[in-house]
């Protein structure tokens, strides 16, 4: 990836901040360490990162004037005590010690309906305050850091190995887009690129694993709709991807196949990625005539829950949440990493926001993930997997796309070989915001088929 | 289109696959005999995430695909643990997560039992040490049965769940 890194003074630290604020850049995260923090913006498909010596324990509020930044910095002073100079929102995220103080809505007839952290259905925890007015949602807050475990802290100072274990345990459905991510980082920071077959075998790792997201969670929100056919259907293809990744890498989501240097083991089957490709070309396309051509289905998902392109672009909402919202970023495309650029896919793009709109992108996903693999298969490229790292005190970076969106990674590396610092940056941290905005006006009926589509991840999030 | 479908499918005769034994799992404390009396052959399992990273899950939420149909053993997962007389507990129990999973225990009703799902529920596992986690299960409630795994199969769930079944209801 194409990415710079200087510190900043206070007035460039302002400057990009103001640049965010005039959408001239899109936040790519924000974080710190006791006595600094540092800020990451793309513009024009290249990454600039911003230290900021905070020896008076504060820096100026990034959030204040672009409020995507606004949970980041809450979290940032929860991790490392930095306080946000002029941040409107002070209230601890991540840390639960305290009573929390909900935000307020006032009007005649309004109640609350508090839900969570432990919900109804076999799923991560968190909380959401809403604020109805008879069945319409007036507002909805998001109260979330239950299932926060303090990975930051474990990585820092931790063995290469150990970290790439916790990188891959900060969200266990997109285990392999943290591990690629994070191995990427690694090797950027050692200027030691991984062996060109492991390359292209965690292209086939990470299109395996979107594909088994999409298919389950296409299924999921057609089940959220009370339409259970489809959600047995795409649970039954989902499974046959987990076998096949078992029967590829050893282990069902992948977790652990993809290391820092390449990958652990070379491909351990391939007839069944072969196997598997047939199976979903089968019987995936007859799935998509259902949902499409089920009137009573398409009018719980089309018109519900629309975000608009605008909140999407300002968030830089990524994956397909913002593909449905007409941002077409994908990290694949750009910045980019290999192999994908040696490879043919398209980036599927809508404008209507909706749910409709989020499961057709995906449906899109599925077709070109498939695709993928299959030249993935044809042109997999002979050699070792696995390249020993040298050590060496450095910093990397790497943006990874994963099935829920950009994954962003940041290390600093001892002239040990250990980690000193590490930032692991989940897509749905632009997202989970989002929700609050597409849910106004909806029913509190149609917030869990809103939800699912979102799909965020609590545990990516909350680290 | 949904006719069609089902029709075939109905030709076609479930593809559900046949059940694991359920081996040698060793059963932390004796059931009483009356609790096996009155629950028969049915357990409802009420699933708490304490701060796991959502691989157990995954993997829990595979147990109700048609290949391993969990509930034609008689096991049913339930939306609140007033319904619930399994607590399947995922996760090294994070400090933020440790006073609703005291409170999901409170309100499920005697008698009851506690599953806890996955390596890092046993004791932290890779997350044992963080200053943000309680570090395991057993730390915050009687456990009578863990199951192993980073996330385990839902081969492994199965064995283990229909191990607790056994036992409850022998």
């Amino acid at each position: 990836m194409n990415w710079t890194s200087s510190r900043a003074d206070r007035q460039a630290w302002q400057q990009a901040a103001e640049r965010l604020q005039r959408g001239e850049a899109s936040l790519v995260s924000l974080w710190g360490e006791p006595g600094g923090a540092y800020l990451a913006l793309m513009a024009s498909d290249a990454v600039s990162l911003l230290r900021l010596d905070c020896a008076a324990g504060a820096f100026p509020s990034v959030g204040r004037l672009h409020p995507p930044a606004i949970r980041l910095e809450r979290a940032l002073r929860d991790l490392s005590g930095l306080e946000a100079e002029g941040a409107s929102d002070r209230r601890p995220w991540l840390r639960h010690a305290a009573p929390y103080a909900f935000l307020a809505a006032e009007g005649e007839g309004l109640h609350q309906i508090p839900v969570g952290p432990v919900h109804a259905g076999i799923i991560e925890p968190g909380h959401f305050r809403f604020t109805v007015n008879g069945e319409i949602v007036v507002r909805l807050e998001e109260r979330l850091g239950y299932v926060h475990k303090g990975i930051d802290a474990l990585v820092a100072g931790a063995s290469l190995e150990r970290a790439a274990s916790l990188a891959g345990r900060v969200s266990g459905d997109s285990t392999v887009a943290y591990a690629i991510a994070f191995a990427q980082a690694v090797e950027d920071a050692l200027d030691a690129p991984a062996p060109e077959r492991a390359v292209w075998l965690r292209a086939l790792a990470g299109e395996l694993e979107r594909l088994a997201n999409h298919l389950g969670d296409i299924g999921a929100v057609c089940n959220d709709a009370s339409f259970s056919i489809m959600h047995a259907s795409c649970a039954l293809l989902r499974e046959h991807v987990l076998r096949a990744s078992n029967a590829c890498f050893g282990h069902r989501l992948m977790m652990d196949a993809v290391v820092p240097g390449g990958m652990r083991d070379d491909l351990a089957a391939q007839g069944e990625v072969t196997a598997l490709l047939a199976f979903i070309r089968r019987r995936f396309p007859e799935l998509v005539d259902l949902y499409e051509n089920t009137a009573s289905l398409k009018d719980r998902t089309v018109g519900t829950g629309v975000l608009t392109a605008a909140l999407a672009q300002q968030f830089a909402a990524g994956g397909f949440i913002g593909r449905a919202s007409g941002r077409r970023f994908d990290a694949r495309r750009a910045p980019g990493y290999a192999p994908y650029d040696r490879l043919q896919f398209e980036v599927p793009c809508v404008q209507a926001g909706d749910v409709n709109a989020r499961v057709w992108v995906r449906i899109q996903e599925v077709q070109q993930s498939l695709a993928l693999i299959e030249q993935i298969m044809a042109r997999l490229p002979a050699g070792p997997v696995r390249a020993a790292l040298p050590f060496a005190a450095a910093e990397g970076a790497a943006l990874v796309e994963g099935f829920r969106g950009d994954i962003f990674a940041w290390v600093r590396m001892g002239a040990d070989g250990r980690i000193e610092r590490c930032h692991l940056r989940d897509p749905s941290w632009f997202q989970w915001p989002l929700l609050e905005a597409a849910i106004e006006g909806n029913i509190v009926a149609d917030f869990p088929l809103c939800n699912k589509s979102f799909n965020c991840s609590y545990s990516g999030h909350d680290l | 289109m949904t006719s069609k479908l089902l029709f075939r499918n109905f030709l076609r005769g479930p593809l559900t696959e046949p059940a694991p034994s359920s081996g040698e799992v060793a059963l932390a404390d004796e059931v009483n005999r009356a609790a096996r009396a009155r629950l028969g052959r049915s357990l409802s399992i009420r699933q708490v995430d304490a701060g796991s990273c959502n691989g157990c899950e995954l993997e829990i939420h595979a147990l109700n695909n048609v290949l391993y149909d969990l509930e034609r053993f008689g096991l049913r997962f339930v939306a609140s643990p007033r319904h619930a007389d399994v607590l399947l507990v995922t996760g090294p129990v994070s400090a933020n997560m440790r006073e609703a999973l005291e409170r999901t225990h409170r309100a499920t009703p005697d008698p009851k039992w506690v599953v806890a799902v996955g390596d890092c529920a046993r004791d932290g596992g890779i997350f044992a040490g963080s200053a943000a986690c309680v570090g395991g299960v057993s730390e915050v409630l009687p456990v009578d049965l863990h199951i192993p795994g980073c996330p385990p199969s839902p081969t492994a769930l199965l064995k283990g769940l229909l191990a607790l079944l056994e036992s409850v209801s022998a």
